[in-house]
């Protein structure tokens, strides 16, 4: 870990009761700074609770949310629910499969981008969605696709990744 | 401040707004921002002060009719009109209904969705829709009406007075009494008597005991409970203090979703506003109960919706369900007696108290009192939330509150109880909904989501579908669950692929049997209702898949093919040819017409979706062979 990240992670240490419910909480606190779960970040947990890191680290990979390795600049996660699903969210998670380049899951070698799936956002109305850093996108399709990509490629040109969150 | 006056200032709060000059209600819920309602937000509020207006301006809920969303209520009393709720208000209409109806005096009916007025149980309805005759809204009574982060609105229209009235005049069993009374059941699915849950909970001699929330709302579909806490957070907090007090617990939790951002912020301010008023806290109401509330965001697992597995995560576990009995009420949270009870069923047990035991009776069946809420999404005309009684029909849910399926679609199937529900075809349409009917059907009520399918949708491909979630989110505790499911998968994903074969719908059957049998927990003896709905009702569906390797939806990708009709093509027009992500398109020399190559066509479907609708040139087929027919038959 990087100093920073290391003072990241005792700040959230810190701040929290020794009490072994809040294993989840911490964890998810520590990825909202980092992004990520370094692994060295699992092995301090584990020392402030006094378990192995086993435990933590079976805790952390039994839950979706938590990540192993740092998200791209744009996160990009397709709704994969039932009301996406039946609007056809599979093509769309596929043209971002084609266009980056990338597996779900993976994050592109510039670390620009990464891909993630998730089982509905509530937004289905709405649906097939897309929420890139927080922002949703509504009705897509494949071919919207490559407007989404394109816009993003274009705030990152900009600098502006204000969006981030 | 003591109860009165902080009642009598709700009250007066609440009715400077009701007889101002004017007053704008814009719903932004999570589902009006993904539809753009914070953008129409900012605009009121800046063109306001551009004009120096001082008009209240209330942010509010979901009123459940998110078709219509970004949604606006104007009430200017003066005009002669009674509030005017408005439909899809973007820039263009925001600055029409400054312009016209705000500055000027019309209306501008052209863009309403109709008017509002206080129905039965004081619910805003909006008689000109024909779903609030069919609508009953007791839950959603305060849904898009009121301002969820201001408490004063809810105690205003008549909130936590029934607690008071609980604190003050009735001992725990009288409450669990009356709920009995009432014959509420649970609305997280499996519709388990309340009363009974409490009382057996009560019983237990160890101390301290939980309550538990259960707002996870994991189905995908489903969005009833993140409406309900997003638009009226405090109708929920009174249940679950009502409940705390009837079961003895001092201490609740709501577990709710981190996919639910505004949820948590909405629930934390409603806590705290409570806090203030000393509704929540050491001595409530000066009754000697006391009461508080924690919120715990799960990390993004579908099994934590579990009771058991719920309380292994709040524990800071592996949210796996354990083997019952013993069970929650018994052995819960910490090993204490804890009652997990679903969102609605507690925002009902602040509506029962208002209403009384009796009256709640009356609605709904028999067997099953009171309303449903569903979710209604997929191939329907006004997606959307809908409170309707039990009893009354999936058809009139889906073709009369929902307005039926979008022109020139066919409805086929829906899809209920989440993806361990069934999906049930045209002929279960008359089907009352209530616990009981959905179970004969196959399917399971589960907590009201309910995805309207369409022609379009194909059948195997569904049920590969929830099959796949539920092995993704199978927590791998039991061989059954982790093992069968994944069995299950893999044919299904055999007969999409078009390599299914005689014989794999009588495996699945017999391996539903033993899911049914063998597993653990109700995510995996759930498990098979996809596939023996989809059997049930769509049978020829498999077999066209496995014996002519045809998908008649024209979905299955290994099973279909696209082709440009020659006759249909334009010639000058280029928009698939530039838009094909494969360069699969090539444009013929002599005639310049467009073709697929099939070997490079990726089946992405955008030339369908780019081919202007004035040629509509591109068509799907099934088997993919046909391609050749069609093309010999220029030739
Ligand atoms: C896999 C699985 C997921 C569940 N998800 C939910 C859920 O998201 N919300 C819910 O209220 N109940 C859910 N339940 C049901 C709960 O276990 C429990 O029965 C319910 O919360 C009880 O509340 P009620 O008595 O008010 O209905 C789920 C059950 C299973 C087996
Ligand atoms: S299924 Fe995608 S938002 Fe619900």
């Amino acid at each position: 870990m990087s100093k920073e990240e290391v003072e990241a992670v005792e700040e959230v240490l810190e701040s929290c009761p020794r009490e072994r419910r809040h294993l989840i909480r911490i964890l998810q606190a520590i990825q909202e700074k980092l992004g990520y779960l370094p692994e060295d970040a699992l092995r301090e947990v584990a020392l402030f609770f006094g378990i192995s890191p086993a435990e933590v680290y079976g805790v952390a990979t039994f839950y979706n949310q938590f990540r192993f390795v740092p998200l791209g600049k744009f996160h990009i996660v397709v709704c994969m629910g039932t009301a996406c699903h039946s609007m056809g969210g599979a093509l769309v998670l596929d043209a971002f499969q084609r266009e980056l380049g990338i597996k779900v899951g993976e994050v592109t070698p510039d670390r620009k981008y990464s891909l993630e799936r998730v089982g509905c956002i509530g937004c289905c109305t709405q649906a097939p969605v897309v929420v890139v850093n927080g922002r949703i996108f509504p009705k897509m399709t494949p071919y919207k696709v490559e407007e989404v990509l394109a816009k993003l490629k274009a705030e990152d040109e900009l600098g502006g990744d204000k969006e981030q969150g | 401040m003591n109860w009165e006056e902080i009642k009598s200032r709700a009250e007066a709060k609440w009715s400077a707004l009701e007889e101002a000059p004017l007053h704008i209600r814009i719903g932004t819920p999570t589902c009006g921002r993904a539809a753009g309602a914070l953008e129409t937000l900012r605009i009121f509020r800046e063109r306001l002060q551009r004009e120096g207006l001082d008009v209240p301006l209330t942010e509010v809920g979901c009123m459940g009719l998110c078709f219509a969303e970004p949604l606006v209520i104007i009430s200017k009393p003066e005009s002669g009109f009674p509030p005017i709720c408005y439909k899809n208000v973007r820039f263009d209409e925001a600055q029409k209904l400054i312009n016209d109806f705000i500055l000027g005096d019309d209306p501008c009916l052209e863009i309403a969705l109709g008017t509002v007025e206080l129905g039965q149980d004081d619910a805003p309805v909006i008689p000109e829709l024909e779903r609030f005759e069919i609508e009953r809204r007791l839950v959603l009574k305060n849904c898009g009406w009121i301002d969820p982060e201001d408490i004063d609105h809810y105690i205003a229209r008549g909130g936590y007075s029934a607690l008071r009235d609980v604190l003050l005049g009735k001992d725990p069993e009288q409450v669990i009494a009356e709920i009995g009374q009432a014959g509420l059941r649970g609305r997280g699915g499996a519709g388990f008597l309340t009363s009974r849950k409490w009382a057996s909970c009560r019983r237990q001699k160890s101390e301290p005991k939980y309550l538990i929330c259960n707002a996870d709302e994991g189905d995908p579909g489903a969005f009833m409970d993140r409406v309900v806490l997003e638009s009226d957070p405090h109708s929920v907090i009174e249940g679950m203090i009502i409940a705390g007090y009837a079961i003895g617990a001092a201490k609740g939790f709501i577990y709710t979703r981190m996919e639910y951002p505004l949820v948590i912020e909405r629930l934390q301010k409603a806590l705290e506003q409570a806090r203030a008023y000393g509704l929540l806290g050491e001595d409530i109401f000066g009754s000697g109960f006391s009461f508080d509330i924690e919120v715990i965001r799960g990390a993004g697992a579908f099994i934590c919706g579990e009771s058991t597995a719920m309380t292994y995560s709040i524990e800071g576990k592996r949210g796996m369900p354990r083997v019952r009995p013993p069970r929650s009420v018994e052995r819960g949270l910490w090993g204490q007696p804890t009652v997990v009870n679903n969102v609605k069923t507690l925002a009902l047990v602040t509506r029962i108290m208002e209403m009384g035991p009796d009256e709640f009776r009356e609605i709904g069946t028999r067997s099953s009192p009171g309303t449903a809420v569903f979710a209604l999404a997929g191939k329907v005309k006004q997606i959307g939330l809908c409170e309707v009684p039990m009893g009354t029909t999936l058809r009139q849910v889906i073709f009369e509150v929902g307005g039926g399926v979008p022109e020139g679609k066919e409805f086929k199937a829906v899809q209920i109880g989440g993806p361990a529900g069934g999906c049930v075809g045209e002929e279960a349409l008359d089907l009352p909904v209530d616990f009981d009917s959905f179970r004969a059907a196959g399917a399971i009520m589960g907590s009201g989501g309910m995805i309207v399918l369409d022609n379009s949708n194909c059948m195997v491909e569904t049920a590969r579908f929830f099959l796949d979630f539920l092995s993704r989110e199978d927590c791998g505790k039991c061989s059954f669950g982790r093992l069968g499911i994944k069995q299950l998968l893999m044919i299904l994903e055999d007969i999409t692929a078009g390599r299914g074969k005689e014989g794999d719908i009588e495996l699945l059957e017999g391996l539903c049997e033993d899911l049914l049998q063998g597993c653990l927990c109700n995510l995996g003896r759930t498990a098979p209702n996809p596939v023996l709905t989809t059997l049930r009702y769509f049978r020829s569906e498999y077999e066209a898949h496995i014996r002519e390797r045809r998908c008649p939806a024209l979905v299955c990708r290994d099973l279909i093919a696209y082709f440009i009709l020659p006759e249909k093509c334009e010639k000058g027009c280029d928009h698939c040819v530039l838009t094909c992500p494969t360069e699969a398109i090539v444009t013929d020399e002599r005639t310049r017409k467009k073709r697929i190559l099939q070997d490079k066509c990726v089946k992405c479907g955008t030339c369908l979706e780019v081919c202007p609708p004035e040629y509509s040139a591109v068509i799907k087929v099934s088997p993919p062979e046909k391609v050749k027919e069609l093309e010999s038959r220029e030739a």
